[in-house]
C-alpha cells in the first residue's frame, strides 16, 4: 500500500496559552521534507520574546495545574492518548513526511508507542503514593511529592512525536507546566498534536514554541523562569545547558547519545533456528530508523569462530533491505532527516574508508528515481575494521554499523567499554552465564539481552558516562519532575526543655 | 602547521557571523543528533578548562575539542566545511539555513612527525 504526502496549511504558529499565535517578530522558516526536499509549511522563527510569552503563560498556569487532582490530570493524559490513537494514520503520515522515515515504522512503532507512553504515565500517577514513617511514638515524617513548577523540554528530530511523548506525559502527570521546543528539522507532528488537543489542557499548561537553537532554544534553556530543563541532543549543547542551569541552580536531565555495542557470542550459531534468525535481525537493526537512534547498535562485535558465517548471513539480510519511497508500506528504510546529516554521514564513510575499514555492503549514498532524487538516502552500510577507528568511536547517526572480531569474553567487554559513551548495548548468547555476567560488565544504562531496540514505557532508559544522566520512561521518571516536601510532625505535647 | 583547516565557503560564513556576534569560538561536539558536528558559539558562552584541547585557529577563531574525544580523533586532520542544512543545536550559523560539518583525513607522515605523534 502506498500513501502520498499529507496536506498542510501554509503557515503555523506557536502554541501558547491554549491557542496558536504568530511569532512576535513575524518571521517564519521553511520546513522541508527530506523525502524529496519539497516544502511542507512555514513555522515560526521564534525569538526571546516568544519564549518569554510561553514561559509567562506556563508560570501563570502552574499553581492551578499543580493543585489539580491526580485523577483529573490522568484523565486528560488518557484523552490525549485516545486522540493520537484515533488519528494514528494521520500522525504517522505527517511524521514520515517530516522526518523521512518509512511509513511502516511510524504506523507500527512511533505512533502506537507514543499512545502507550501517555497511558502509562496516566496510570502511574494514580497508582503511586508518597511515604510516611513514624520516627518515634510522637513524630511522623511525611513525604509529599510536589511538582517543580515550569519545565523546559528540548527534544530531537529522530522520533519527533515519540520523544515528545517520552517527555511531556511524566511532566504533566506530576503537575508541571511545560514549554517544549521541538527540533527545527521536525516541527510538524508536535504542531499537529497541539491542533488536536488544543482544548484538552487548561491554557498555559502545555506550550510549544518553534525556532532555531541559538534564537529560541538558548533563551528557553537559560531562563530563570524555569525549574528544570530536560534535553536530548549532543554533548556541547548538553554542556551549555548545564552551564545555564548552574546559574539558576536548576536540575537537568541529559540524554546525549551513544556508540552502542551489539555483541554476538559463538553460541548464537549453535543451531540454525528461529533464535539465529532473530539474532541476525538483531544485528541488522542498525538500519532501523535509518540509524538515527541514539542507541543505534552501531558497533557489532562478533566472536571469532562464527565471524565469517555469521557476517555472511548479516550482509545478505542487510542487502535485502528495501530502501524506496517512505510512503510505501513495503519500504523498510527511508531518507535521512536533513541534508546536513546526509553530508555528515558521507564524510564518515570517507574517513572510514581512508582509515582502512573494509566496506562489506553499502558505503555510499543511494540515488533514487523521480522526485526522490532530491531526497537524502544512504545505503545501509557495514564497515569492517577495529575499535580505534573513528567510525567506531563517533556517533554517525546514520545506517552505518562497524563490525569487528573478538576472541573471548574479556576482549568483548574491553572493546564494548572502550568508548566515551554508555547508553545502550546488546548481548546475544545461548549461554546462561553470559546472559547475566556480560550485561553486568558493560557500562551502559540499557543492555538488551537477546533482543534490541525495544522501548517499553515500563523500563527505565538513560546513559552512563558521556551519554548523560537521569532516566526517561518508567515510574522512576516521575521523581525527575518533582520535589520532595518533607513534613516533620510532632504529636508530643511536651517542650524540648532547652529554653 | 596545525590539525585543523577551514574551507573558503565556511570561512565566508564565519566572517559574516563574526561581524554580527563579535568574538567567537568553535567547539567540536559528540554524541546524538547534531553530535559529531562543530559548534560555533559566542566565546563567553562556553566554559573551557584543562579538559578542552585547542586544536588550532581557523579564520581567527580558536577550535576546541574535549580531551577525551581528542584521544580518539588525534590521528586525523580536520577541515571545517559548510553545507545547506538545518541543525538543531545552538550553533550560530543555523538561522542562515547552513550547517558547519567536519571533514576528516588521516594525518600525513610529515604532520605526524611535526606533532610528535606516534
Amino acid at each position: 500500500m502506498s500513501y502520498s504526502k499529507p496536506k498542510f496549511k501554509k503557515t503555523y504558529g506557536n502554541f501558547i496559552n491554549g491557542k496558536f499565535v504568530d511569532p512576535v517578530g513575524g518571521e517564519y522558516f521553511e520546513n522541508r521534507s527530506p523525502i524529496d526536499n519539497s516544502l511542507i509549511a512555514k513555522y515560526p522563527r521564534s525569538q526571546k520574546e516568544d519564549v518569554e510569552m510561553a514561559l509567562d503563560a506556563a508560570n501563570a498556569a502552574k499553581e492551578s495545574w499543580g493543585n489539580t487532582p491526580a485523577a483529573e490530570r490522568a484523565a486528560l493524559l488518557y484523552k490525549v492518548a485516545d486522540i493520537i490513537e484515533e488519528n494514528l494514520e494521520e500522525f504517522a503520515l505527517v511524521e514520515t513526511c517530516d522526518n523521512g522515515k518509512a511509513i511502516r515504522e511510524t504506523l507500527n512503532a512511533d505512533v502506537p508507542l507514543s499512545v502507550d507512553h501517555w497511558r502509562y504515565f496516566a496510570a502511574c500517577i494514580r497508582a503511586e503514593e508518597g511515604t510516611a514513617t513514624e520516627l518515634d511514638a510522637n513524630t511522623l515524617s511525611m513525604n509529599i511529592k510536589e511538582p517543580l513548577g515550569v519545565v523546559g523540554q528540548i527534544i530531537p528530530w529522530n522520533f519527533p512525536l515519540l520523544m515528545l511523548s517520552w517527555k511531556l506525559p511524566p511532566a504533566l502527570a506530576t503537575g508541571n507546566c511545560v514549554v517544549l521546543k521541538p527540533a527545527e528539522q521536525t516541527p510538524a507532528s508536535a504542531t499537529l498534536l497541539m491542533e488536536k488537543i488544543a482544548d484538552v489542557f487548561p491554557p498555559g499548561v502545555v506550550n510549544v514554541i518553534h525556532g532555531f537553537g541559538p534564537e529560541a532554544g538558548k533563551p528557553l534553556a537559560s531562563s530563570s523562569k524555569l525549574s528544570k530543563v530536560a534535553f536530548t541532543g549532543e554533548t556541547t549543547t548538553g554542556q551549555l545547558i548545564m552551564q545555564y542551569a548552574s546559574k539558576n541552580l536548576n536540575p537537568v536531565t541529559m540524554e546525549l547519545g551513544g556508540k552502542s555495542p551489539n555483541i554476538f557470542f559463538n553460541s548464537v550459531m549453535d543451531a540454525d533456528d528461529d533464535y539465529l534468525d532473530k539474532a541476525i535481525e538483531g544485528a541488522v537493526l542498525f538500519a532501523f530508523n535509518q540509524g538515527e537512534v541514539c542507541t543505534c547498535p552501531s558497533r557489532m562485535l562478533v566472536q571469532e569462530k562464527i565471524y565469517d558465517k555469521f557476517m555472511e548471513r548479516v550482509v545478505r539480510r542487510t542487502k535485502a533491505i528495501v530502501q524506496d519511497n517512505p510512503y510505501d508500506t513495503k519500504t523498510m528504510m527511508g531518507a535521512q532527516a536533513s541534508n546536513d546529516q546526509y553530508e555528515k554521514i558521507k564524510s564518515y564513510l570517507d574517513i572510514g574508508k581512508e582509515e582502512g575499514a573494509k566496506v562489506l555492503c553499502g558505503g555510499e549514498a543511494n540515488k533514487l528515481d523521480g522526485d526522490l532524487a532530491n531526497g537524502f538516502y544512504i545505503k545501509p552500510t557495514i564497515l569492517e575494521g577495529h575499535n580505534k577507528m573513528r567510525v567506531f568511536q563517533e556517533e554517525i547517526f546514520g545506517p552505518v554499523v562497524c563490525v569487528t572480531k573478538f576472541k573471548d569474553e574479556k576482549e568483548a567487554i574491553e572493546i564494548a567499554n572502550d568508548t566515551l559513551y554508555g547508553l545502550g548495548a546488546g548481548v546475544w548468547t545461548r549461554d546462561a552465564h553470559q546472559l547475566y555476567q556480560i550485561p553486568r560488565a558493560i557500562k551502559a544504562g540499557r543492555v538488551w539481552v537477546n533482543c534490541y531496540h525495544a522501548y517499553p514505557a515500563h523500563a527505565p532508559f538513560g546513559g552512563y558516562k558521556k551519554s548523560g544522566f537521569g532516566r526517561e520512561n518508567h515510574l522512576m521518571m516521575l521523581n525527575y519532575y518533582r520535589q520532595t516536601k518533607n513534613m516533620l510532625i510532632s504529636y508530643d505535647k511536651k517542650k524540648l526543655g532547652f529554653f | 602547521m596545525q590539525r585543523i583547516a577551514i574551507t573558503d565557503l565556511a570561512a565566508k560564513t564565519v566572517r559574516e557571523l563574526k561581524t554580527k556576534h563579535g568574538v567567537l569560538i568553535f567547539h567540536q561536539s559528540g554524541g546524538c543528533c547534531d553530535g559529531s558536528s562543530p559548534m560555533l558559539l559566542e566565546k563567553d558562552d562556553i566554559y573551557l578548562d584543562e579538559s578542552d584541547v585547542l586544536l588550532g585557529r581557523i579564520e581567527g577563531i580558536d577550535f576546541y575539542m574535549n580531551k577525551d574525544q581528542y584521544e580518539y580523533w588525534k590521528h586525523t586532520h580536520l577541515t571545517i566545511d559548510i553545507t545547506e542544512g538545518r541543525g538543531a543545536s545552538f550553533s550560530l550559523e543555523i538561522p542562515l539555513g547552513k550547517r558547519f560539518i567536519t571533514r576528516s583525513r588521516l594525518l600525513t607522515e610529515e604532520e605526524r612527525k611535526f606533532f610528535g605523534d606516534n
